[in-house]
């Protein structure tokens, strides 16, 4: 809870042109738990949207003093999302208890993770819950090979959703899978077709609820092993996910110091990070979440979700190698363990 | 709210344990914010000495940055220390550079 009372929920949609964002967001609407949304929508499309808390926002960018692309601030995002609090403190808004912004199908949605994330006012006010994209079966090859939009907006994802797969040919449904796997792994995949696509575990089942946390650590703790690195070539296709595994309690103050430097000098290739972690000092591990330059505050998980203790950290990055990363970590987490003991006499049991 | 800008303050830094008390529910009771971040800069030392720097805690809010010339920068945080080195040294802080990679390694066996 933040100091102004408990953060009001944002998910951001976002997936390329076409891929059926709006048609998503009007099933997830008419559910009845998620009446008390307000709708921020980037791009007004041929799908009506029939919601008695709609906004139409303007795309501009303010690009911040250090120049990077993913640490833009969206000020358009910004004016609205201080704007719908404001009418909502007043009054003038009904209490919507959660805000879902729909991005234009071009729009890269870093920057709108970051001003939530950073802006002063809103950070106080808001939380980020998840970034769900859509993926168009049909059309997805096409897109992908013309536009590094379409890689970047599956990468960020904590939930992927497969649209138009009623029409899609198997052999590019499989396809599809395939590229969904080495771009996101740790994303689940969803299909929009699928009559009982649940809001809950779409919208609400994020980091911030305590059992959702452990589902999430489930799906870490499961790509354990580094994926295959795979050479290709053209858009997004050097991008590949891939566990990095650390044996052994991480010092949280020398894995901080690490992560900050390698996301300050590879930001712009460390698309997504989602860690379980084994912290030196704690007994249960701790769940790290970042987009680019942007990390997530941690948070606690009350159990381990199998019997190993490993870090596991997935990465999805845009060319970096796993065994360089590991052995880098292993190296600044080596600056804290204490000095070993020379000549040390083996003590007798007692 | 600091009252220079009147801009509400940000959160504490996602590196800070003390500033995210849930996530470290053992550690924050038991490591003052002070010696975290003592702490956190004299495990930045020879990282920082590698580009022929230092770091200082200061009265608890930022860190002092300095280069073998005099040349100094104030920091809140590590998100911000990394960029303030590369001004100062005119060169790029990668946790990936074989030669740090190197020079820290000696470090930790010493």
């Amino acid at each position: 809870m933040s100091l102004y009372g408990e953060a009001i929920p944002v998910n951001v949609i976002t997936g390329f042109l076409g891929s059926g964002k709006t048609t998503l967001l009007q099933g997830l609407l008419a559910a009845p738990d998620l009446r008390d949304c307000a709708v921020l929508v980037n791009e007004l499309g041929e799908v009506g949207l029939d919601h008695q808390l709609l906004d139409h926002v303007a795309e501009s960018t303010l690009l911040l003093e250090n120049g990077c692309l993913c640490c833009a601030m969206r000020g358009d995002l910004q004016g609205a999302l201080r704007d719908l609090f404001d009418r909502r403190e007043r009054g003038e808004l009904p209490p919507f208890r959660r805000v879902v912004i729909e991005t234009s199908g071009l729009a890269d949605p870093v920057p709108i993770a970051f001003t939530i994330l950073s802006e002063p006012v809103i950070q106080h006010h808001f939380r980020l819950s998840n970034i769900v994209a859509t993926i168009d079966a049909v059309n997805w090859a096409a897109q992908s090979a013309r536009h590094p939009q379409w890689a970047k907006q599956a990468a960020v994802a904590d939930r992927l959703v497969v649209t138009k797969t009623d029409l899609a040919e198997a052999g590019a449904l499989a396809g599809l899978d395939a590229e969904l796997a080495r771009l996101n792994a740790a994303a689940p995949r969803l299909s929009a077709d699928s009559a009982r696509l649940d809001p809950d575990a779409l919208l609400r089942d994020d980091g911030h609820d305590p059992a959702a946390r452990l589902a999430e650590a489930g799906r870490l703790a499961a790509h354990q092993a580094p994926l295959a690195e795979t050479a290709r070539h053209g858009h997004g296709e050097s991008i590949h996910s891939f566990a990095l595994v650390h044996d052994g309690p991480l010092d949280w103050t020398a894995f901080g110091v690490w992560m900050t430097m390698l996301l300050h000098r590879h930001g712009d290739r460390v698309l997504r990070i989602k860690g379980l972690l084994n912290v030196a000092g704690e007994t249960s591990p701790v769940l790290i979440n970042g987009v680019q330059h942007i990390v997530h505050p941690p948070r606690h998980l009350a159990a381990w979700p199998d019997d190993s203790r490993a870090s596991r950290i997935v990465f999805i990055t845009d060319g970096l190698e796993e065994a360089r990363l590991r052995a880098s970590l292993a190296t600044f987490n080596a600056l804290t363990a204490p000095a070993t003991p020379h000549a040390m006499p083996a003590q007798p049991a007692l | 709210m600091c009252s220079l800008c009147g801009v509400l303050g940000g959160r504490g830094h996602w590196t800070e344990s003390a500033a995210n008390p849930d996530a470290f529910p053992e550690r924050a009771t038991g490591v003052p914010r002070r010696a975290e971040r003592q702490a956190r800069a004299r495990l930045c030392q020879p990282i920082l000495r590698h580009h022929g720097l230092t770091l200082a805690e200061w009265g608890g809010q930022a860190y002092i940055l300095k280069s073998a010339t005099g040349r100094t920068e104030l920091v809140d945080n590590l998100s911000e220390l990394w960029a303030a080195a590369e001004r100062l040294t005119g060169r790029p802080c990668d946790p990936l550079d074989e030669d740090l990679l190197a020079s820290l390694a000696r470090t930790a066996d010493r």
